[in-house]
């Protein structure tokens, strides 16, 4: 960054002379050190994990949960700055609930997603604020466009995806998810994925750290075993924390392909 | 077209006569609801050992027109209680679709494994009650709540006036004359509640059912039930997993069968009989 120092970093909504907003680009930094968080976007659902990095071994296993649900039908994961984050998740969540009073039906994904876009883009535009140092990955299901993934970043850009990555560990995410056939498979099969990426991801950039993995998925049972097999399932579903069963069998497949990977890993640098 | 801008869009004075102001008059005194429209009827419930039955029937009412004959009035809130509304159908629907459905989902976002039980609703909604009737702007409705509470049966009510009280027996409406003394027969105190039945419950519940259709001119011969059933107290979460189990079993559309109108013969005191 040559134009860094040069004073145009120092107020928020003002630009360089190449173009640039510093304070934007300084709160992408922010959240490039949080914990990986992943969205997987699946025929049937959505699944959210994220890699909790814990700070302290005081903590009590399972506490300062880093997705947060939204609305019945929409669940929210952040990297980044957590009090930030906290103020993000309150926001979406207010967003949800002024539309379902407005209009008496639930906020479809693509809207929220369109208004957390705008809310996060208003904190580039003024001096007494600053950006948010988070970038929000919004998992949702709609009787309209059925699973929804959204990604909205500190400069307000808000994109949907098949599979989406934030924080430390986020290119060994992406390039994992580019292998996956999205959205062609079923979130239980999408679970499995999640803990592996997140584990990889882990394993990638912060081994020395603690972490939990937190999983949550968006889904419509009823209708995703009626469907179970082909096309897109459409209808309102529910966000909530992933089987304590599933989350055990998809970390255990998750350590056992660490393993293997490893081994992979070796054999190609040898090629 | 007229020059003058405050007239544009206006029905024409010379086409359809001087508009008349006193539709939009703001100089009378503002008006709150004074009764209700569409009304439903009775709710009635029955606790009995391990758990409670409350049922309503799907009609609304506007006046002594059977309007609507598909409303469900229990609601599911939460995971431990069922309420059921008698009276105004809108002001129920703002109840159910507003207040409570936004009241369960901030319960929801916690995440924190407690879930707001049958006492926790029934506060919340007898303090509503009280307060628009303290606002002179009721909500019209007698509401019964039944769920688990705390490793009990819960049943209690509460009215547009804000009213509270419980008991093991409870109707509304139609049904607070006709249904209670037959409730009470099986129930009369919290003490029969432990030597009452679910199977008995139920069936003393569709009797009362039956009697309301016979006698109540605003019922319907369809309705819905639910019943609640619960074993244990809730945990401390994070220690384990919690030994309180809840159930909701619903039964809808439940039409009246074996129906005698043997007795109607035997009615005096209305109509054109000469005794």
């Amino acid at each position: 960054m040559t134009s860094i120092g040069t004073g145009y970093d120092l107020s928020n909504s003002v630009f360089s002379p190449d173009g640039r907003n510093f304070q934007v680009e300084y709160a992408t930094k922010a959240v490039e050190n949080g914990g990986t968080a992943i969205g997987i976007r699946c025929k049937d659902g959505v699944v959210l994990a994220v890699e909790k990095l814990i700070g302290s071994k005081l903590l009590v296993p399972g506490s300062n949960k880093r997705i947060a649900m939204v609305d019945r039908h929409v669940g929210l994961a952040c990297s980044g700055l957590i009090p930030d984050a906290r103020h993000f998740t309150s926001r979406a969540r207010s967003e949800a609930a002024s539309w379902r009073k407005f209009y008496h039906t639930p906020i479809p994904v693509s809207s929220l997603a369109d208004r957390m876009g705008g809310y996060a883009q208003a904190y580039t535009l003024y001096s007494s604020v600053r950006p948010f140092g988070v970038t929000a990955i919004i998992a949702g299901m709609d009787e309209e466009g059925g699973p929804g993934l959204w990604m909205v970043e500190p400069s307000g850009v808000g994109w949907g995806y098949f599979g989406a990555a934030t924080g430390r560990g986020r290119q060994a995410a992406k390039a994992e998810l580019e292998k996956l056939p999205l959205p062609n498979i079923t979130v239980k099969e999408a679970v499995k994925h999640a803990a592996r990426i997140i584990y990889f991801a882990h394993d990638d950039n912060s081994k020395d750290k603690d972490f939990e993995l937190e999983m949550t998925w968006v889904r419509h049972e009823k209708l995703a075993t009626a469907e179970s097999g082909e096309g897109i399932v459409k209808g309102w579903g529910k966000h909530e924390e992933v089987p304590k069963e599933l989350v055990a069998e998809a970390e255990k497949l998750a350590k056992e392909s660490m393993v293997e990977g490893g081994d992979d890993e070796e054999m190609e640098v040898e090629e | 077209m007229n020059h003058l801008p405050e007239v544009w869009g206006r029905p024409r004075n010379d086409v359809y006569g001087a508009y008349d102001h006193s539709y939009l008059q703001g100089s009378h005194p503002m008006q709150h609801t004074q009764q209700p429209i569409v009304t439903g009827t009775s709710v009635i419930a029955l606790k009995f050992n391990g758990g409670v039955v409350i049922a309503a029937d799907n009609l609304a009412s506007y006046g002594s027109l059977a309007r609507f004959t598909d409303v469900e009035r229990l609601k599911q809130v939460g995971t431990h209680t069922v309420v059921g509304a008698g009276g105004d159908i809108s002001d129920m629907q703002h109840l159910y679709e507003k207040l409570l459905d936004s009241l369960i989902i901030k319960e929801e976002y916690q995440n924190d494994g407690h879930s707001l039980r049958a006492s926790h609703i029934y506060r919340y909604l007898s303090r509503v009650l009280y307060h628009r009737r303290c606002k002179f702007d009721p909500l019209w409705n007698t509401i019964l709540v039944a769920g688990w509470d705390d490793g009990k049966p819960f049943l209690a009510s509460a009215d547009l006036l804000g009213t509270t009280f419980s008991s093991p027996a409870l109707a509304t409406g139609f049904g607070a004359h006709l249904a209670v003394p037959l409730l009470r027969r099986v129930c009369p105190d919290e003490n029969a509640v432990k030597s009452l039945t679910k199977e008995k419950a139920i069936e003393t519940i569709e009797e009362c059912m039956k009697v309301l259709f016979y006698r109540d001119a605003r019922s319907l011969n369809k309705y819905s039930m639910a019943v609640i059933t619960g074993e244990g107290v809730e945990q401390v979460p994070l220690s384990g997993e919690g030994k309180e189990k809840v159930h909701v079993e619903w039964k809808k559309d439940i039409t009246l069968e074996n129906q005698s109108w043997k007795f109607a013969e035997g009615i005096r005191g209305y109509g054109a009989q000469t005794v």
